[in-house]
């Protein structure tokens, strides 16, 4: 190589970026409650202790409600606007978009503080509906972002052949745009599930007693008999989120040859 | 059935003082015209010249924003596209990429109260007209550019529409297939006796296939003729130079009267005219123009005599193109450049830049712009 600087660069970076989630998985299997080396030996008990965990399980379930939830609400929104912002030019339509997109760049601290003093000026009790209220509003400008390319790469003309060819605007839309986004509908939802399973801020601030996935994780973290569950568990959502993210991006790249457009980078 | 050449083909459809406005750009300006039913008409116009804007006011896609617009004698105002008795081809094709080739070409019959093995059947009949016989199966997608053309065409005339709308539908072909195409759309539009309506911007293209031609400059249907009227008499400067090649030279009215006009032209010298065939447009401020196509000129070689006239001129530029020489050559005695093209035959030179040469002309192939 002509730049063996830039190459020890990009190794000894990509090393500092993944090295710590390697750790996860190496002290799952590790027969001992202390994270430290030596290994001890190996041992898959942690993730029978994960599995035994009942308060664990109703974590797990509130977070599968909520992420549930969320990447459906947050995928709706993305479709109208998505469909608005390729289809369609209207005053402040520029404002708009950005005001939607907002909440990808702004510090999750502020927005969490200010729904959380709306809400509760409002007098509504926290529960898991807030906390899918915080979630939908974060995923939204992720579902459209997704959602934005899938629209942009479907040829304008397709709609008005479906009808020019008899068609009503509701019959085209399921007959004809439906089918050729549906795609970037399934990778907007598994990244919505995705970015709603890790959220830990928003969730913090806005749920009420019940505990989800990262809540209970940062709470049982602070206790070192909990640490190699903790481990088990994290080496679980780690295969679970590349493997959504995965079949995220499959699906995306399959809209963009199905629809006959060509692959613009998308999200990932 | 023979055509009956006699009678004049009733109106499909009639545009009135039709106007259409994108917030300030008026797009059209005031269009009236009519397309007879059963003809191949073309709106040819450079981009921007509103004859798409025409197409999808037709096909319901642009409402208007002044005017009138009727289909078959029925004011389509209030009617929607899909209510038309019109389809189009999409310049892009637009087949549906998620469909079968024989799903595309049936996409419109679902409404149709046939059953589903009559259906299959039209679609089997469709597909055999654009010649796709056994390619219903395939994915649409897997198609290349002339079969999705053909399928383009096939999904359109399966509702058999009184009005076929194509919107530039071979500008995405190669040289070689569009000419192929070109010749297929016309047999075809004679099998099916279906109004059809091309946008191009290629004149060639429209000359070829056109019973009528409007061809639209800045929102305006500059002239609505026929191929031939179009190419022999263009009204305006415009026009004949958007259409083919015209050479023009200045040129003064010397008397006019019995349908004759005399006129003083450099270069060709005193001439008259008949008003009626080679004169056209209004009487324009900055003086008459004469003009003729490349063909009405014709070098003389050593003892060849002219059919008519004759006169001196310097080759300035050769461009050889094989089976044709196109020479830029000055007339003497004028300051412009003409243009002319020779047809090469065995055994006689191609003339080189500088040579004296006699060109034969006759006033009759000529036509003259007021």
């Amino acid at each position: 190589m002509k730049m063996p600087v830039l190459r020890l660069y990009t190794i000894a970076y990509l090393i500092f970026l993944y090295l710590p989630i390697m750790i996860l998985p190496i002290f799952a299997f590790n027969n001992s409650t202390a994270v430290a080396f030596p290994l001890r030996g190996f041992t898959t008990q942690w993730f029978g202790a994960v599995w035994a965990d009942a308060e664990l399980r109703g974590a797990l379930g509130n977070s599968l409600i909520v992420a549930a939830a969320t990447s459906v609400l947050a995928t709706a929104f993305g479709v109208f606007a998505a469909r608005a912002s390729t289809r369609y030019d209207f005053p402040g339509k520029g404002w708009l978009m950005g005001l939607i997109m907002l909440p990808m760049v702004l510090p999750e601290m502020i927005m969490a503080m200010a729904l959380l003093v709306v809400l509760l000026a409002l007098g509504v009790k926290l529960s898991l509906f807030t906390v899918i209220l915080g979630h939908v509003l974060l995923c939204t400008p992720f579902a459209v972002a997704i959602l934005t390319s899938a629209f942009q790469s479907l040829d304008r003309s397709l709609e008005e052949a479906a009808y020019d060819l008899g068609e009503g605007p509701f019959s085209t839309f399921r007959l004809v745009t439906l089918p050729l986004v549906a795609p970037g509908i399934m990778a907007s939802m598994l990244i919505c599930f995705t970015i709603s399973i890790d959220e830990f801020i928003l969730s913090n601030f806005l749920k009420s007693g019940e505990e989800l996935l990262s809540t209970y994780i940062y709470s049982k973290l602070r206790f070192p008999k909990y640490v190699p569950n903790i481990m088990a568990l994290g080496t679980i959502l780690v295969c679970v989120s590349i493997a959504l993210l995965t079949l995220a991006e499959f699906f995306r790249r399959r809209g963009v040859a199905r629809s006959g457009g060509k692959d613009s980078g998308g999200f990932l | 059935m023979t055509p009956d050449q006699t009678m004049p083909k009733p109106t499909m459809i009639e545009f009135k003082e039709v106007h259409k406005y994108f917030g300030d750009f008026h797009a059209l300006r005031g269009i009236t015209a009519t397309i007879r039913a059963g003809e191949f008409f073309s709106l040819l116009g450079p981009s921007g010249c509103g004859k798409t804007t025409l197409l999808r006011v037709i096909a319901g896609f642009e409402g208007i924003s002044k005017g009138v617009v009727l289909i078959d004698g029925k004011d389509v105002a209030e009617v929607p596209a899909n209510r038309r008795p019109t389809n189009m081809v999409f310049q892009s094709y637009a087949i549906f990429p998620h469909l079968s080739v024989a799903e595309n070409v049936g996409f419109g019959l679902r409404k149709d109260r046939r059953t589903a093995g009559e259906k299959a059947r039209a679609v089997d009949e469709a597909l055999a007209m654009v010649g796709l016989v056994g390619f219903g199966k395939r994915a649409a997608h897997a198609l290349s550019g002339g079969q999705r053309q053909r399928v383009a065409l096939a999904r359109a005339l399966i509702l058999k529409p009184k009005v076929l709308l194509l919107d530039e539908p071979l500008s995405a072909l190669d040289k070689k297939l569009r000419e192929n195409m070109q010749i297929e759309l016309i047999k075809l539009q004679r099998q099916v006796g279906i109004t059809f309506i091309l946008v191009t911007h290629d004149q060639e293209e429209a000359l070829v296939m056109s019973d009528r031609i409007a061809v639209m400059f800045d929102g305006e249907i500059a002239q609505l003729d026929d191929p031939e009227t179009l190419y022999r008499l263009p009204k305006t400067r415009a026009v004949a130079n958007f259409i083919g090649t015209m050479s023009f030279l200045p040129a003064k009215i010397l008397s006019e009267g019995g349908g004759l006009l005399e006129v003083e032209c450099p270069g060709f010298g005193r001439l008259t005219l008949d008003a009626e065939r080679q004169v056209t447009g209004s009487a324009s401020p900055t003086g008459a123009t004469i003009g003729f196509r490349p063909e009405t000129l014709t070098l003389l070689f050593d003892g060849q005599q002219p059919a008519d006239r004759e006169c001196m001129a310097t080759v300035e530029e050769v461009v050889y193109y094989g089976d044709m020489t196109y020479y830029d050559v000055r007339l003497d005695g004028t300051n412009a450049v003409a243009r002319l093209s020779m047809r090469n035959v065995f055994g006689r030179p191609v003339l080189d830049i500088g040579t004296r040469t006699r060109v034969a002309w006759s006033p009759g192939a000529l036509v003259m712009f007021r």
